[in-house]
Formats: structure tokens, C-alpha cells, sequence
């Protein structure tokens, strides 16, 4: 486990005697005026209000989604019967799995032959691009792109879409592990007569696993959440869910839609405490 | 042994025999795949910046400079202006309110800095248009802000809040905020406690150390976070239609108008490319302010 102190004690060199005597003090705030803390707990106001309607709202009897009429679960398996909802849901789960596929595998590939074979950072900075490049740009572009193909939109093209983009930060993910990493255990493979798939598959891949995870995990999340690109890409049958409930708040939201947010909600923070205890398990290599 | 000490020495025989055809089974899928989907698409729209509309849509390859002459009429500038206008002042916002809350973190102990900052993630990773439908709730005029206004006795009648470029400004801070307080903490939590600490003891009032010190040394990490909260808030399309009530247009909705209901492709294209050029200006003004501020102190 890491010493979740320690970032803090490197951060921070000492040089008052009261820290040399007491390590593990955090480096002390010279006298930080009291109400510090008031912009923050107002900022999570702002921050959690419209998400805490949204929740409380899902437990609502009244399908008005302004009045309340009393606590009732009725919203939660009406969600589950909703046609729309579910077709959308199990599409954005074909297109965040296949996109983090396609995405892992170039990504991983793509930041090791980045580490390994290119000098300048030209090579690099056309892999990262595409988190960068405006999603709006992207999207139109592979729709002008797949209209000239001919090629039919559908679940397929979503999925080549975001793999785009979560290639870029799988890419980005993995070389950040990857300078982190030991070169000589490579060399000694390689010394030892091994030759670089070889290398790669026996020492460097098992070596970059939680940057792999990390950077899949990450890949899955943006597309599971990705509207744009999958709106210019995607046929209109084939909605992912992001366009279900895009569609939904432009042309009329029932109340079901609350209790879907909620249940996202809650994926969410699993998922987010999930990963902080996973990169604070595997730590940092070494 | 030798290729251990110094692996760029180019007489290392066995690492420079096998580069040759190596890189290729690592490089050239990724390459591959990103040249046909990106690099290739993004080509083709430049390219059709160029060409006429069909009449139905689709294009005719019929060489012109009309969509970009077009992009010069005082409707489209307006639309430019408004939209780089509304995502100022959003990063401005920003700013204001995320500093104080990436400053007043950066000095909670390790602890509870980990909660606050998985706090400010954690709507981030909640669904964008569940976070902008949520605000429809809130904004409407029998919205729940209303009500509240109206049981506090403040107003008798509903103030209508939603579809105002106020409301897309709301919208925009309240779904870019977290990229501002992010950015903003990494370069306030890396400052040495030690150098304001000398300042105090050196008789400075806790306002001026924090202006001659903290601020100045904190002021990468704001730049990196008014970046962050600009370039998505100026191409976002989203919230200016559903809390905008699409009044209020913006850049993004102009292109996604072309493609859907104009269908003038060509110079759809012309107006996201124009927004990218304009955000990667942006980009690269930033990231040559930043070298100067990180390298000017030390070239004295």
C-alpha cells in the first residue's frame, strides 16, 4: 500500500524543525485564513445540487417532474420496461466494448513502438491528436468520410469512431507508465537473445498491465458517455444512450429518465472509487 | 553491460541491427487505423471547404472560395463573436470561482484532499446530458429554483431563467468547472510551503504573499485550466440548444445545422474548421505564454 502521505513529504521540503521532528505532520499551512474552506463547500453546491434534484426526483410518486408528491420506487422498474432506454443502453455497451477493443490493443501497441522506435515528437503528437481535435470536428468529418464510402451508419461506425479518440488516450495512458518504467529488464531480455515481439509479450507487457487497465477503463467510461461523435456517426435507428436521452430532453423527459440518471449516478461513483483504490493498490512501478 | 549504461550510444550493435523492420508491427496498425479515421476525414473536410453545395445536399466538385467569403457576413461573425464572447466569459467564471476551491484543497491534508478531489471528479463522470437535463429542472419556470424563489417571498411571479444566454453560461461553468479546479490544484499542491513560508517570516501580510508568491507560481496551472474550460465550452452544442432553447447559437450548432437541416455540407465544414484553427491558435498562444512564465524567472 502507498503511503498516501508521501506525495505531500516529497512535495514539500522540509525546513522547520517541527516538520524534522514530526515527519508525518503535512507540511503546515501558514496560517490560512478561516473561511478557506467556504468557496469549496459552496462549489459543491453548485456541483451536486442539480445531481441530488435529479436523484430525489427519481423517487418521486407524481410523474410532474416538478411537484412532489411522496417517496415511491414506481420510476426504477418502469425504467427497466423502457423499450428505448434499454435498446440504447445495450447499444452503448457494444459500441464502448468494441471501441475499447480496437483502442487497447493500438493504443498499447502504438505507445510502445512510440517509446521504442521514434525520436522527435512527431509520431506522438498524431496519436494524441485525436483527444485533442474538437469531438464536433471529428464527427462530421468521419460522417462526410463514411458518406463518400457509401458506407451504411450504424453500431459499427460509432464503434471505428470512438476508437478514435480512446485510442489517443490509451496511447497517452501507456507511455506515461511506460517512462516510469525499468528499461534494463528490456535490454537484459534482449541481451539474452530475445527479440522485440518476444520482449514486448514476455517482459514489457506484463510490466504495463495497470497502465493498460487504466487506460481501457478510461477508453470504456468516454465512450460509454460520448454524445457528439456517435450523433454524427450513428444511424437514427440505432441510437446509443446518450442520444436516447438527448432525444428524450429535447422532445418531452418522463420521469423515468430520473431514476436512469440515478442508477448512472451510482455506476459512476463505484466506478470512480474503484479506480482510485486500484491505482492506489498498484501504486507507482518500482 | 555496455548497452545497459548507455542505450543511445549508436555502436550498440544488437538494438540498431533489428530497428530496420521492427517498429513495424507496433507503429503501423495504430498509424494505420488513425490515418483512414482521422487524419483522412479531417483531410476531406478541408477539402470540401472548397467545393459547392448540391442541391440536395451532398457536393458538387466545382472549385470555389464562396464558403469562406461567406464565413466574413455579419450574421456568421456575429455567431462567431457571440460564441467566443460566451466562452470567455465562462473561463472567466471559472477562474474566479475554481481557484479559491483548488487553493482551499490543495491545503486540506492528504486525507481529505483525495475526498475533495474525487468530489470534484466524480459529476465529471456522471453523463453530460443527464448533468444539462438536470439544469432544466432547476431553470425551468415551474422549476424547482422558481419555487424556492417564490416560497422565500422573493418573487410573486416565475423569473424565466432557462433559454437565456445566462442559462447557457450556467450550463457551460457548471459542466467545465472541474477541468478549471484540476489543473489549478496540480500546480498550487506542487509549491513549495517553504517559499511562502519565508515570505511571512519575512514580515508579509498573508494577501501579499499570496500575490507575490502563491499567484505568480500558480498562474501555468490557471492558464492550462482556462484552456481546458475554454476550447470545449466554445465548440459545445448541446447546451446552447437544450438550455438555450437554441436561441442563443452558437458555432456548434451553426455546424450541426449545416449537416442536418441545411445541408450544406461544404460549408459546414468551413465553419468547424475555422472553429479548430481558432482553438489551436488559442492552444499554441497559451502553451508560448506558459514557457515564458516557467523559463522567464530563471533567465533573470
Amino acid at each position: 500500500m502507498a503511503d498516501p502521505t508521501a506525495p505531500a513529504a516529497t512535495a514539500a521540503p522540509t525546513t522547520t524543525a517541527m516538520r524534522e521532528l514530526d515527519p508525518d505532520a503535512r507540511p503546515r499551512a501558514v496560517r490560512r485564513p478561516r473561511g478557506i474552506l467556504v468557496p469549496l463547500w459552496l462549489g459543491y453546491v453548485f456541483l451536486y445540487l442539480p445531481i441530488l434534484i435529479v436523484v430525489v426526483m427519481s423517487f418521486n410518486d407524481s410523474s410532474n417532474l416538478f411537484v412532489w408528491r411522496g417517496f415511491s420506487l414506481r420510476w426504477y422498474p418502469e425504467l427497466f420496461e423502457n423499450r428505448e432506454i434499454m435498446q440504447g443502453l445495450v447499444n452503448t455497451l457494444i459500441v464502448a466494448t468494441g471501441a475499447t477493443a480496437i483502442a487497447t490493443v493500438l493504443g498499447t501497441l502504438l505507445a510502445y513502438g512510440i517509446q521504442h522506435y521514434t525520436r522527435g515528437g512527431l509520431v506522438r503528437a498524431f496519436a494524441i491528436a485525436p483527444a485533442i481535435l474538437p469531438d464536433l470536428l471529428l464527427g462530421i468529418g468521419l460522417l462526410t468520410f463514411f458518406s463518400l464510402l457509401t458506407v451504411t451508419l450504424g453500431l459499427h461506425s460509432v464503434i471505428l469512431a470512438h476508437a478514435v479518440f480512446a485510442t489517443a488516450f490509451v496511447t497517452a495512458i501507456v507511455l506515461a507508465r511506460m517512462a516510469n518504467l525499468d528499461p534494463s529488464l528490456e535490454e537484459a531480455s534482449r541481451d539474452l537473445g530475445a527479440g522485440p515481439v518476444r520482449t514486448f509479450v514476455r517482459v514489457t507487457l506484463p510490466q504495463l498491465a495497470p497502465g493498460i487497465v487504466a487506460g481501457a477503463l478510461l477508453a470504456f467510461t468516454l465512450s460509454l458517455d460520448e454524445f457528439v461523435i456517435a450523433f454524427f456517426t450513428t444511424a437514427p435507428t440505432q441510437p446509443t444512450l446518450p442520444i436516447v436521452i438527448y432525444s428524450m430532453v429535447r422532445f418531452g423527459v418522463t420521469p423515468e429518465v430520473n431514476a436512469l440518471a440515478s442508477l448512472l449516478l451510482l455506476v459512476s461513483i463505484v466506478t470512480v472509487i474503484a479506480a482510485q483504490r486500484l491505482t492506489r493498490l498498484t501504486g507507482t512501478p518500482k | 553491460m555496455t548497452s545497459t549504461l548507455d542505450r543511445d550510444a549508436p555502436a550498440a550493435p544488437p538494438t540498431r541491427v533489428r530497428r530496420g523492420l521492427a517498429p513495424l508491427p507496433f507503429l503501423a496498425p495504430g498509424m494505420l487505423f488513425l490515418i483512414v479515421f482521422m487524419a483522412i476525414p479531417v483531410g476531406l473536410l478541408a477539402f470540401y471547404t472548397f467545393f459547392r453545395r448540391g442541391r440536395f445536399g451532398g457536393i458538387v466538385f466545382e472549385f470555389t472560395l464562396d464558403n469562406w467569403v461567406k464565413l466574413f457576413e455579419p450574421l456568421y461573425v456575429g455567431v462567431i463573436l457571440q460564441s467566443i464572447g460566451l466562452a470567455l466569459v465562462v473561463t472567466l467564471l471559472a477562474l474566479a470561482i475554481g481557484y479559491p476551491m483548488a487553493y482551499a484543497i490543495a491545503g486540506l491534508s492528504p486525507k481529505w484532499r483525495t475526498v475533495a478531489l474525487v468530489a470534484i471528479v466524480l459529476p465529471f463522470w456522471t453523463n453530460f446530458l443527464i448533468r444539462t437535463y438536470a439544469w432544466i429542472l432547476l431553470l425551468n419556470n415551474a422549476g424547482w429554483v422558481n419555487q424556492w424563489l417564490q416560497g422565500l417571498g422573493i418573487t410573486d411571479e416565475p423569473i424565466s431563467m432557462l433559454y437565456t444566454p445566462q442559462a447557457i453560461v450556467v450550463g457551460l461553468l457548471y459542466m467545465y468547472l472541474p477541468l478549471m479546479v484540476l489543473p489549478l490544484y496540480a500546480s498550487l499542491q506542487q509549491l513549495d510551503p517553504a517559499l511562502r513560508e519565508a515570505a511571512t517570516n519575512l514580515g508579509a501580510t498573508p494577501w501579499r504573499a499570496f500575490r507575490t508568491v502563491t499567484l505568480p507560481l500558480s498562474l501555468p496551472g490557471a492558464l492550462t485550466g482556462c484552456i481546458f474550460v475554454f476550447v470545449p465550452a466554445m465548440s459545445n452544442f448541446v447546451i446552447p440548444e437544450l438550455i438555450g432553447g437554441g436561441k442563443t447559437i452558437m458555432v456548434g450548432n451553426l455546424v450541426r445545422d449545416q449537416f442536418f437541416e441545411a445541408r450544406d455540407w461544404p460549408f459546414g465544414a468551413t465553419l468547424a474548421l475555422l472553429l479548430t484553427i481558432l482553438l489551436v491558435l488559442v492552444i499554441l498562444a497559451q502553451s508560448a505564454v506558459s514557457r515564458r512564465l516557467t523559463e522567464g524567472p530563471r533567465r533573470g
